[in-house]
């Protein structure tokens, strides 16, 4: 791992009524990747991020963002952290350009309308600048809180199921915005349900349930690890018992003997090769088969066997 | 950054004072408006047939505690409001997350409600020439004393602020304890007025201090000792500022 810009040591958080949210969580990011962190409501996921951010206080453990302990000096790291949260909380009254401007003062850097007016035109807001934030859509609101978080042109960037809510073309315009923070060299970490935006975006998965993290991996790593390749053949006649030169296969027979299923490979394209082995297997022991369907598991696929404590 | 960060404290004092004028109705004009009747009855009306309290007549005399009646109130309810909202609406996450400690904070909001109450204080004063006729005797210590009783208050409104979790325990505490003191509070009467026994109740009243000390700085005449009113008021302007290190120091009410 490059240089980690944020490091997590045996981070635990208890609540007053003792829920334990946190369970000694260790993590590092480093300085430029987008990572993303997968788990279901109440996993911990929310107050991961608002320990790093100051919005809560931790049990116990450490946190260091740019080589400095957060507990000591804080207000240098924050300075460099911006924040989008999961609720859609801003100030209703307030015209869009003020607001943004206020964020920017907020984090000590000055006023610089030029700037404000670049984050403004990048998310589609500029057209908006007067507007009050409580007559935006809920979609335009969201961009608001994401400029917001970038108008002090943060190092660090959370982002708290940046895309709940939203519509398709919404969530596909943030992914850009995010794809340009990368090439910008903003790291960025984000909570999501949605498999899809992690697959699509992330360089790195964590994985987290009731407090823990369970795993957390390269993007292509853990899909090698963990990824399978289904496939169902459907057989022209029923065999009762598989030959041995088809048995050597991670095979199963179902149906009644009519379908063979294949589970294996390791999500980087070994499956196929066998399934395709397989197939000439089949021809050459004489047995015909009349369909093919092939699956490949998704990131959801292994998340959800994770969360779920599947084999 | 590891000091003051002074462009936070400007960011948040900008914003409440544009809140405030936002809500100029509400803000000013209302404050003004309740005064201004309270000055056309007790201070024409009814103060035109009293005899003068000391040397002073009536209607002068209970210009600077209704306008410490106004102060407290407004400076408490601008204070706790300012720091409720956020917390309410949730827009509390970004201060939070931002570098702001407590001095950022005070100086943003409290100084901000100060402000309001110190042009509210010029407004109600310069209506009550309207009504009454009356002088300022030491008026660089009128101001400073307004501006120490405006802190002091927008101090513990911050407090209620952080306190309150619903709308109703934000009002509870002006409604319910501050007015009924200032009204009690000499505010219309000189303590001088009361038999014995409720004069020496009366002299437990905090509200007591504040009035006389204000009504010392106009004309120069208090039912207590001076010193003894700026030593309560700073007493309690420090043991403001201690709760609010306090809660900012162990998160209370505001870091989960």
């Amino acid at each position: 791992m490059s240089e980690p810009i944020l490091e997590i040591e045996n981070l635990t958080k208890v609540y007053a009524g003792g829920f334990k949210a946190l369970d000694c969580v260790d993590l590092q990011i480093a300085k430029g990747e987008i990572f993303a962190l997968l788990g279901p409501n109440g996993a911990g996921k929310t107050t991961l991020i608002g320990a790093v951010c100051g919005l809560v206080r931790p049990t116990s453990g450490t946190i260091r963002a740019f080589g400095e302990d957060l507990s000591q000096n804080w207000r240098g790291a924050r300075a460099r952290i911006g924040l989008v949260p999961q609720e859609l909380a801003t100030d209703m009254f307030e015209p869009v350009n003020r607001a943004v401007s206020f964020s920017r003062g907020l984090f000590g850097r000055p006023s610089d309308p030029g700037r404000v007016e670049e984050i403004l035109k990048s998310l589609s807001l500029w057209d908006k600048r007067d507007e009050q934030i409580r007559k935006l859509s809920g979609g335009m609101k969201r961009r608001v809180l994401i400029a917001k978080a970038l108008a002090h042109d943060p190092e660090l960037l959370f982002l708290d199921e940046p895309t709940a809510g939203v519509d398709v073309e919404l969530r596909r315009d943030m992914w850009k915005q995010i794809d340009q923070l990368r090439d910008q060299g903003v790291t960025v970490i984000l909570t999501t349900h949605y498999i899809e935006e992690a697959e699509e975006m992330a360089d790195r998965v964590g994985i987290i349930r009731d407090g823990k993290l369970l795993m957390v991996d390269d993007k292509s790593a853990m899909m090698a690890r963990l990824g399978r390749t289904e496939a169902h053949i459907t057989l022209a006649n029923p065999l009762s018992e598989l030959p041995a030169s088809i048995a050597r296969f991670p095979v199963h027979l179902d149906g009644g003997g009519r379908n063979l299923c294949y589970r294996g490979g390791d999500g980087t394209g070994l499956g196929k090769r066998e399934v395709a082995d397989l197939t000439k297997a089949l021809t050459g022991a004489g047995i015909d088969y009349i369909g093919i369907e092939i699956t490949e598991s998704t990131l959801e696929d292994i998340f959800v066997d994770l969360v779920e404590d599947r084999p | 950054m590891k000091h003051f960060n002074p462009r936070a404290a400007w960011a948040i004092y900008v914003r409440e004072v544009m809140r405030a004028m936002r809500t100029a109705m509400q803000s000013l004009l209302a404050p003004v408006l309740t005064t201004s009747l309270y000055f056309i009855v007790f201070g024409a009306a009814i103060g035109g047939r009293m005899e003068s309290v000391g040397t002073v007549n009536y209607g002068a005399f209970i210009v600077p505690g209704l306008l410490l009646l106004t102060l407290l109130s407004e400076s408490t309810s601008n204070a706790s409001f300012g720091i409720y909202m956020p917390r309410f609406t949730g827009t509390i996450y970004e201060l939070l997350s931002a570098p702001v400690g407590v001095a950022e904070t005070l100086a943003g909001f409290v100084g901000a409600a100060v402000t309001k109450s110190l042009i509210l204080a010029a407004i109600i004063l310069l209506t009550a020439t309207l009504f009454v006729d009356y002088q300022i005797k030491h008026p660089f210590l009128a101001i400073g004393y307004i501006m120490l009783v405006a802190s002091a208050f927008s101090l513990f409104g911050f407090i209620l602020g952080i306190w309150a979790d619903n709308f109703e325990k934000l009002s509870i505490v002006p409604m319910l304890f501050l007015m009924p003191l200032t009204f009690l509070g000499g505010t219309f009467y000189s303590i001088d007025m009361l038999p014995g026994v409720w004069r020496s109740v009366a002299l437990v009243n905090p509200i007591v201090y504040l009035v006389n000390g204000l009504r010392w700085t106009f004309y120069g005449t208090s039912d207590v000792n001076i010193w003894l009113s700026f030593g309560i008021t700073m007493g309690f302007l420090t043991a403001c500022i201690a709760v609010i290190a306090y809660i900012f120091k162990t998160g209370w009410r505001l870091r989960t």
